[in-house]
């Protein structure tokens, strides 16, 4: 029977995939905010599980809202990669190093 | 039965798509992994009796937020050598701190059930339909953020438009607003014309 830590665990696993895929491909600012995205998704996972197995809605409704700003976060992104590409001719991160960070 | 063998799949082909998108040398193959790992999500959400966020998600993430990846992705001309150089090098250290993460999570999810046990059979969720009922939540408790949501919304697409707006010097196009606005005296010019003496 599937229980709720199977879907932790799974949620987990797909968080842990985001964070490694931010360390391999910390040069691609594309593949980063899929990175992001994908952690979001696992995120929801946790809030939808435990939404499920506590009987309760308010879950859902915040996996709602993440879905929201996600789509906002991830249209501003790319709004701003499209910029950046545009004054740099290309996606490279270290490119972006005009603050001397 | 049928819900432990449908899990096991969906999670399965979840987790390949996710590292599909991580290691995936083409951007647009990654973009693609990531649209299956969403409608995988989605099969997975419509079995916890999330139908509303699992259509969602497909409607939304899918139809939209994917869409503008891909042509994001086109659109842009990628040198992807450039961008995958690091990649070898970064390995080990983004496999050991995953490995990390997993274990410590594994440890503290599955190993120790949270310190309570949460395995009902049944699901205790309302038994009217999943939108009806988050409906009823999310216009009843949840009407201020909702809002708020819609506002974060607008804001996205304010500046999205302002970021990617560029004026181009060279460009020819209409100004309306001074064709509407001209006036006969600024066209026409009447001319008195002497009529030439006939030699």
């Amino acid at each position: 029977m599937i229980g709720l830590p199977h879907f932790l665990v799974l949620a987990g696993v797909l968080f842990s995939i985001a964070v490694a895929g931010i360390f391999l491909n910390r040069k691609n600012l594309i593949v980063l905010l899929m990175c992001i995205e994908l952690m979001l998704l696992a995120v929801n996972f946790n809030f939808i599980a435990f939404s499920h197995w506590l009987g309760n809605l308010d879950g859902q409704v915040f996996v709602f809202f993440i879905l929201t700003v996600a789509a906002a976060e991830s249209a501003i992104g790319l709004a701003i990669l499209v910029v950046v590409f545009r004054e740099r001719r290309g996606i490279n991160v270290e490119s972006l190093d005009a603050m001397r960070g | 039965m049928l819900t432990t063998i449908l899990f096991y799949v969906f999670a399965t082909v979840l987790v390949g798509a996710a590292l599909g998108v991580v290691l995936s040398r083409n951007p647009v193959h990654a973009a693609l992994f990531l649209v299956l790992a969403f409608f995988n999500s989605a099969a997975l959400w419509l079995l916890l009796e999330a139908e509303f966020l699992g259509i969602v998600l497909v409607l939304v993430y899918v139809g939209a937020v994917m869409v503008l990846f891909l042509f994001v992705v086109m659109m842009l001309d990628v040198n992807v050598a450039q961008l995958r150089e690091g990649f070898v090098r970064n390995a080990p250290l983004g496999a050991v701190i995953a490995a990390i993460m997993i274990g410590e999570i594994i440890y503290a999810v599955w190993t120790r059930h949270l310190g309570y046990d949460l395995r009902p059979a049944a699901s205790m969720l309302p038994p009217a339909s999943n939108t009806k009922a988050l409906g009823a939540v999310l216009y009843t408790d949840y009407v201020l953020p909702f809002q708020l949501a819609a506002v974060v919304l607008l804001i996205a697409i304010v500046a999205a438009i302002v970021l990617t707006m560029r004026r181009r010097p060279g460009l020819k196009q209409q100004d309306i607003a001074a064709q509407v606005a001209v006036r006969r005296e600024d066209r026409v010019r009447i001319v008195k014309v002497e009529p030439a003496e006939r030699p």
